[in-house]
């Protein structure tokens, strides 16, 4: 995926990253409040954005490969298909895992950044905790089922 | 107009433009939408330790990743600066302010419960448990599944991966757990 040098198009990366950080904070995806009134199935909120991010994302990637559409550098986009992997142990233990603390912190890795950038600094300690969370797995990734 | 920018956006034009970061990516430089690989990249960046999940380019293979977050955290701050909600109260449905006062919540009147995500919370049990310990499984579960709401919840579905169905399942088990489980053990 990554044929190109270290950096190139940086500024490109962190404007759309930093539309993506303003998108979450209007649409109050990074709210706890919005978190656990999805998990309590008390309004259409997160399900319609996160729904239609699908819709959005499945139209391109559908357009992208009808017109082989090709990356600003004129190379072909390959969709890589095997980066998920068939369905295992991981996807659904580490989904429950993620979902057990997602409840919890009311924030996934995304909007954990943008929390902090709106200010909610102890979001940093936040941060530091999936990192250790991160480098735990790292550590038991050989021991664990896949 | 203004008012339109500044109060808070609705599903129906916040959700298309997440979407569009998944073919955004790929047109830059054939990039996959995630965000938790941030995670591994800042763990093989400065701890590695030798382990082999942590044994890789990280300049190469993540720097553009790393670049995006950057993106994300700023992207928060010029929301917040900018373009802030005339009031910052979020609109949350009634029953769900039932609920939350049910489980002795008093203040619903920030972006999140100040009494437990604050600096001052964060030395209660439960603040302790609910930031930190919370945090801790969204980065290990979000590795050990391969991908976060982003990876899997977005680009996985769209793309119509099985693995990325299943993680999501476990999504919401996890998340149906806490919520009715766990947190009023909690709060």
């Amino acid at each position: 995926m990554s044929a190109e040098p270290a950096g190139k198009h940086s500024f490109v990366y962190l404007a759309i990253g930093v539309a993506f950080g303003v998108v979450l904070t209007k649409s109050e995806v990074i709210s706890w409040f919005r978190i656990q009134e999805m998990f309590r199935f008390q309004s259409f909120h997160m399900y319609g954005i996160i729904g239609s991010a699908v819709v959005t994302a499945a139209l391109s990637l559908q357009i992208i490969k009808a017109f082989r559409i090709r990356s600003i550098d004129g190379e072909h986009i390959g969709i890589p298909t095997k980066v998920v992997g068939r369905p295992g142990p991981s996807h659904l233990l580490g989904g429950t895992l993620f979902g057990l603390g997602w409840a919890l912190v009311g924030t996934c890795p995304g909007p954990m950044y943008a929390l902090i950038g709106n200010g909610v600094t102890v979001m940093i300690v936040g941060l530091a905790g999936a990192l250790a969370g991160a480098w735990t797995y790292g550590l038991l990734q050989p021991r664990l089922p896949h | 107009m203004w008012d339109l920018i500044s109060n808070p956006w609705p599903w129906y034009v916040a959700g298309p433009l997440i979407g569009l970061v998944v073919p955004l990516l790929l047109l830059v430089g054939r990039k996959r939408f995630g965000v938790s690989t941030s995670l591994q990249h800042i763990c093989a960046a400065t701890v590695p330790r030798g382990l082999a999940y942590f044994n890789y380019d990280w300049r190469r293979e993540g720097t553009w990743n790393l670049v995006f977050v950057l993106g994300v955290l700023l992207g928060g701050l010029v929301a917040a600066t900018a373009f802030a909600s005339p009031n910052g109260v979020i609109n949350i449905s009634d029953a769900t302010r039932e609920d939350l006062g049910a489980l002795g919540l008093t203040d619903l009147s920030g972006l999140l419960p100040r009494e437990i995500f604050s600096w001052a919370g964060l030395l209660t049990f439960p603040g302790l448990v609910m930031i930190v310990g919370g945090s801790f499984l969204v980065g290990f579960g979000a590795r050990y599944a391969g991908g976060c709401t982003s990876g899997h919840a977005i680009t996985g579905l769209a793309d119509l991966q099985l693995g990325s169905l299943v993680a999501v399942i476990g999504f919401f088990v996890g998340g149906l757990v806490s919520t009715h489980f766990i947190l009023p053990l909690l709060l």
